[in-house]
């Protein structure tokens, strides 16, 4: 059986794998027997989400047509597997962007319905899935049915951030956003510290889109140094297109590339780069997209792939719990080159186990050293749940059933929904004992 | 405006050149067996920019429909500017030299029916309109190999077909282009081990076809490297071939 792997590149897994080129042949295959079923799509959730051991797993990377695009109105209908990257090839020319998009364009309209993902614009528009018109599921009893907020508004609410378990999702259609530019005026500034993130976070409530990067390695007063990043979209600058990823990673780095020294110098060098300060304008895809300027980038933590950790805390106590996972991080000294910081607004999902709350959260990677590893992420989970916050499981790969069910309460109506013949590891993992 | 007739509109590699030239604003007719399948591309070339794509139903490895269905598709559509044969089928070779029928199959599909196609199109045409075909073949027919002589014949002789067009057609309005992907990932190679320097995405190879017929090329081998790949095989002696698992 050939193997697959997640974008965190831990464990290589096998699946009967199928790959339908149009929707007849995914509708089929939803309703066809045999091992426990799951659709995959580019493979950009970094732990087992989009994984199926021994199971069966439907590709959806074929499955890429615009079935309708109302240019007046900015209604895009679409086949599931199509990209966040396609999508902005045939929408910015005609004046319209994707209203939510994560830290890449690599991903799938399905897989963006099933993890509902947020972007740098969650304060001010929700989710992924508040966006969502209508979708098509086809569930293994061979129905084929249409979820929208009105029509079937229970699967619909379990299909959100339901993690692929209700059903193939089909196709999704979408109400994009208006854009005058591809460009997006931005303001950077230096942060010293949490307090200086927290301050600019809640006076930047006219910029659509707000994150942080911060320096995992600066501990005591200066936990939280980094840059704060805001922005919107400009009035002016043309209606380009974004172009393909300029490197690439052809392999495996050596293990230890990336430890204490090289990561450290990278945010030296990063935190001192010239003309990073101040107003400017910049295209879309380096603003939203930094990281696809290199292909392939996590092959960089070598051939034992690794973690991200992504947490959402509610506001009341994320001062102090952000502190707590940053000096947990810089105590551990092999945290990432990529430490995101943002807070969530409360515009609330429709999905019942989507992930945002009105909150702060906190996403950095840390390469696989095996069970230190582990046992910090452990250590910072517990952290998380103690101030009442959960993990985002499009980025996990190592909660236990208890921290999982004790973040997602409401857990136990998506289970009631579920497609009997759709599982995940993921759902195996954290629902098992549960049961 | 080019209006384009694509033989076989469902096969990945029409469907990614088709999405090139409707960014360019051509418009098309779409032929093949599944009329889901045909609208559903229909509707993508059209959000892709395409003026018009509309479906027409056919089976077109049916030999003895093609002269109606020639017929059929002037009668509705009028003219075209340029005419894409990118239907086919791969096969299994192991099963095709037990299983006659599918051998035939094979044949029809592949050489008989895109050869008469070919001449359906270019039969009665005023000689004075500019006219391109490109036929897309296989580089599996530059040798005849263990591994896939069957399917790899069937696209030899549809080349020879094209070839002899071409000499014919020299220096008038028509014009030949014979395509020569090498592994494609697409669903008709869904049964092979795939990955690694040798496999190109239809994107890829759409990209060069696109190339070939803007520059009016004879024959184009996609990725380049397979042209240096088919000489080497072309020209290796028998002692050598002989030992080959190809």
């Amino acid at each position: 059986m050939p193997e697959v792997t997640s974008w965190g590149r831990l464990r290589r897994v096998p699946h009967e794998v199928s790959r339908p080129a149009f929707l007849d042949a995914a509708r089929a295959a939803a309703s066809s027997n045999g091992a426990p079923l799951l659709c995959f799509g580019m493979g950009r959730s970094y732990g087992d989400v989009c994984l199926n051991e021994n199971g069966r797993l439907i590709v959806t990377d074929m499955l890429d047509r615009i079935l309708l695009f109302d240019r007046e109105r900015g209604v895009l209908r679409a086949e599931a597997g199509l990209t966040i990257d396609r999508l902005l090839r045939v929408a910015v020319p005609q004046g319209w962007f994707a209203p939510v998009v994560p830290g890449t364009k690599f991903i799938t309209l399905g897989g963006a319905v099933a993890n509902d993902v947020h972007g740098k614009n969650h304060e001010s528009v929700g989710t992924f899935g508040s966006h969502v018109l209508a979708l098509g599921l086809a569930r293994s009893s061979g129905e084929v049915l249409t979820l929208s907020r009105e029509e079937n508004s229970e699967l619909f609410a379990a299909t959100v951030g339901g993690l692929g378990l209700t059903g193939v999702i089909l196709w999704v259609e979408l109400q994009l956003k208006r854009i005058a530019s591809a460009m997006v005026d931005t303001e950077t500034f230096a942060i010293a510290n949490l307090d200086q993130f927290f301050r600019l976070a809640q006076e930047s409530g006219e910029w659509p889109y707000t994150v942080a990067w911060v320096d995992c390695l600066a501990k005591g007063t200066a936990t939280g140094r980094g840059f704060f990043i805001r922005g919107r979209h400009a009035e002016t600058g043309g209606l380009s297109v974004h172009g393909g990823p300029r490197l690439g990673v052809p392999f495996n780095a050596p293990g230890g590339l990336l430890n204490a020294y090289t990561i450290g110098l990278f945010n030296t060098l990063y935190r001192h780069r010239p003309f990073v300060l101040g107003v400017k304008q910049v295209h879309y895809d380096p603003f939203c997209f930094p990281l696809d300027a290199v292909a392939r980038w996590n092959r960089l933590y070598g051939p034992r792939g690794f973690f991200q950790h992504q947490s959402a805390v509610p506001m009341a106590r994320a001062f102090e719990t952000l502190r707590r996972l940053l000096e947990l991080t810089a105590a551990f000294g092999e945290g990432s080159f990529l430490i995101v910081l943002k807070l969530f607004g409360d515009i609330p999902s429709p999905g019942i186990l989507s992930f945002p709350l009105p909150g702060a959260t906190l996403a950095l990677d840390f390469p696989n050293k095996g069970e230190s590893t582990r046992r910090l992420l452990d250590d910072m989970t517990e952290v998380v749940l103690s101030a009442g916050g959960r993990l985002y499981p499009a980025k996990d790969a190592t909660m236990s059933g208890e921290a999982f069910r004790a973040g997602y309460p409401a857990w136990r109506k998506v289970e009631a929904q579920r497609d009997p013949a759709m599982m995940s590891d993921f759902w195996r993992r954290v629902t098992a004992e549960a049961a | 405006m080019t209006r384009i007739l694509i033989l076989g509109a469902t096969s990945a590699i029409a469907q990614a050149y088709a999405r090139r030239r409707a960014a360019q604003g051509c418009t098309f007719i779409l032929a093949g067996r599944r009329e889901d399948r045909l609208a559903a591309i229909a509707a993508d070339l059209k959000a892709c920019g395409a003026g018009a794509a509309e479906s027409f139903v056919i089976d077109l490895a049916a030999v003895d429909g093609i002269e109606e269905g020639m017929g059929t598709l002037h009668a509705r559509f009028g003219e075209f500017d340029e005419a894409v044969i990118a239907y086919g089928v791969l096969g299994e070779q192991s099963r095709a030299e037990q299983d006659l029928a599918l051998t035939r199959t094979l044949i029809d599909t592949n050489f008989t029916s895109a050869a008469m196609w070919t001449l359906a199109l270019l039969k009665d045409r005023a000689a004075a309109t500019a006219f391109t075909v490109v036929g897309i073949g296989s580089v599996a027919g530059e040798r005849g190999r263990a591994s896939n002589f069957i399917y790899g014949s069937t696209k030899a002789a549809f080349d020879r077909v094209l070839e002899g067009l071409q000499q014919k057609h020299d220096g008038t309005s028509v014009r030949i282009i014979r395509v020569k992907p090498g592994f494609v990932d697409t669903p008709m190679t869904n049964g092979m081990a795939k990955g690694g320097p040798l496999w190109a995405t239809p994107d890829r190879v759409a990209a060069d076809i696109d190339r070939a017929v803007a520059r009016g090329r004879r024959v184009v081998y996609t990725p380049w490297f397979w042209w240096v790949i088919v000489v080497i095989i072309r020209h290796l002696p028998w002692f050598v071939f002989r030992r080959l698992k190809i």
